[in-house]
């Protein structure tokens, strides 16, 4: 066998293993774009046909075989809105305080920190049944969309308030210490300065949020519950969008062509709320940049 | 109370706002703040030790040393800006206009109004140019616009920055230049009409024609203002101010070794470590 230059077979080597290698990465690259585009691909060709404005406004018959979402639609809308005005002050709130309040390393803010990094990755099927215990029975909540709201409220407390706190604790120490040194109070500091600065992580915080809240399924089963009527209260049990699409596609036979529709609107709706939460921060930030 | 305190405002000082007085003799030996036997420690280690020396009244202070000699410490002692640090320990005295600043109980909000502070690294907040001067205003309790807006016109103009902002002062402020920006900190601390200006290296970050822009600000703010100025720029340091005070590493403490006027420091200073230093022989 003929001894090839030691050059040429490092460089043949070298050039197949960095093809292989490329061809690797994009491959990676190109599966999860088309993992994406199958699933989104799926729900509209499946769903685009079903769907109409009557079918946004109308509510459900035949157990959603046939009519709409209208009263789902609102339900959902209600519950991440009980959910997002419970968790955003109180989150915003915490962050606030263990980036700006806690020592570096202290004991207790540690400990919340390490709770809320384990409460993060808690099956959303556990918060369900606490809601369930909590809110509905020991509060007496029942099955409403206030029980449900909160209960999505604690499940998306985690990681808002980690996203938060990551994003203030980024924020430049210079200004810290400059509205400190000009004799501005902490709170306005905070308020004025360092909330507004970290704006792009809180916004950031949302969007997981939200996206999280607006797909669950169970836990809101056992809190919100499935009745599929208009809610006429919080206090109404409702039925949310995604409990929806769940039940059409495993209880109701026929129900395919409606469930898929329902996905279709659902991932409209994800893509409108971030849309939305970007602009509104965006918004509030120039408000401030800008004179107010 | 709105009128109140717009009133101790502006009031307050015994400097109005109005031209920046130049000239000769530019400051009177009168202290402004007395420094007693400060020693600052963080946590076990002391970086301070015992340094005395007095602050006078509309004169340029420079503090010059090596780097680590406690300089900033001592600097951010003055306006207890210290106190951020939690570990962060003071003993001694400092008293501004006689009042006590260490022992006592002290509103800091007034006393970093009144003693205000310029990093070595312009700080401007992200926000419009207008709005980095209207917040301590606002925070200050100052509520008439046309008053607010009038203050920021003079601060401006005081930086030598209006002619090149006014006709965008809602643009963000970290649009502008870092000597642009250091500017602005300097006329932030400027609206809200302090006694004294401490500034921490203010030049060293800045490119060599803005930093000759801000120290020949700094020149003019002298007899309006007492200032307090750490350099590790002895031509700078012999430039701008009236007194010095040489710090040095003993022992990993930081001490006080000489403080006088400037020119005699530099010219016939009185320790051989003072002489060392300025002749670029140490540190």
């Amino acid at each position: 066998m003929a001894k090839r230059g030691l050059e040429d077979a490092s460089t043949a080597a070298g050039t197949i293993a960095e093809r292989l290698f490329t061809l690797l990465v994009w491959g990676a690259a190109a599966l999860v774009v088309a993992m994406l585009l199958w699933v989104l691909g799926d729900v509209l060709v499946m769903g685009l046909s079903h769907l109409s404005w009557e079918f946004i406004v109308a509510a459900p018959e035949d157990a959603g075989r046939r009519g709409g979402i209208g009263p789902i639609l609102v339900s959902t809308l209600l519950i991440l809105l009980v959910a997002l005005a419970a968790a955003v002050p109180l989150g915003l709130a915490v962050a606030v305080w263990l980036a700006e309040f806690t020592r570096r390393g202290g004991r207790f803010a540690n400990s919340i920190r390490l709770t809320l990094d384990v409460l993060a990755g808690v099956p959303s099927i556990v918060y369900g049944l606490f809601g369930n215990a909590f809110f509905s029975l020991y509060l007496g909540l029942g099955f409403s969309l206030l029980a449900g709201g909160l209960t999505l409220a604690c499940m998306i407390l985690p990681v808002f308030i980690r996203t938060c706190e990551a994003g203030l604790s980024m924020v430049n120490n210079d200004w810290r210490r400059g509205a400190l040194a000009l004799g501005m109070s902490r709170t306005s500091a905070i308020w004025h300065i360092l909330l507004p600065a970290a704006a792009p992580a809180i916004v950031a915080g949302l969007i997981l949020g939200i996206g999280r809240a607006t797909a669950e399924t169970a836990a809101l089963i056992f809190t919100s519950g499935y009745v599929d009527r208009m809610p006429g209260s919080l206090l109404d049990s409702g039925r949310a969008l995604a409990v929806h699409i769940y039940d059409l596609s495993m209880n109701v036979s026929g129900g395919d062509g409606a469930a898929y529709a329902s996905a279709l609107i659902l991932i409209g709706l994800i893509v409108v709320l971030n849309t939305l939460a970007q602009w509104l921060a965006e918004r509030w930030l120039s408000r401030r940049i800008l004179n107010s | 109370m709105k009128a109140e305190s717009d009133k101790t405002l502006v009031n307050s000082g015994p400097y109005t706002l109005g031209e920046i007085r130049e000239g000769t003799p530019c400051c009177e030996p009168v202290p402004h703040l007395q420094v007693r036997n400060l020693s600052v420690a963080y946590g076990q280690q002391s970086v301070l030790d015992n340094v005395s020396l007095d602050i006078f009244q509309g004169c340029i202070t420079a503090l010059i040393g090596p780097s680590g000699c406690g300089k900033t410490s001592f600097l951010s002692s003055l306006n207890k800006l210290i106190e951020l640090a939690p570990a962060a320990r003071l003993s001694g005295q400092v008293l501004f206009d006689g009042q006590e600043l260490l022992g006592a109980p002290v509103d800091v909000l007034t006393l970093r109004r009144r003693i205000g502070m310029i990093f070595q690294k312009p700080n401007p907040f992200p926000l419009s140019i207008q709005r980095n001067l209207e917040l301590p205003l606002k925070e200050h309790g100052v509520r008439d616009k046309q008053l607010r807006a009038h203050k920021i016109e003079t601060a401006l103009r005081d930086v030598g920055l209006w002619d090149e902002v006014a006709d965008r002062l809602q643009a963000s402020a970290l649009s502008l230049s870092g000597g642009q920006q250091q500017r602005l900190c300097i006329a932030r601390a400027l609206v809200l009409e302090p006694e004294i200006l401490l500034m921490d290296e203010p030049c060293s970050a800045l490119d060599p024609i803005a930093a000759a822009v801000v120290e020949e600000l700094i020149q003019r703010l002298r007899g309006r203002y007492t200032v307090v100025i750490v350099t590790h720029n002895l031509a700078q340091a012999r430039r701008v101010a009236n007194y010095a005070a040489f710090f040095w590493m003993k022992e990993r403490v930081g001490k006080l070794i000489e403080f006088g006027q400037c020119q005699q420091l530099f010219e016939t200073p009185g320790h051989a470590l003072t002489a060392a230093y300025v002749s670029g022989a140490s540190g």
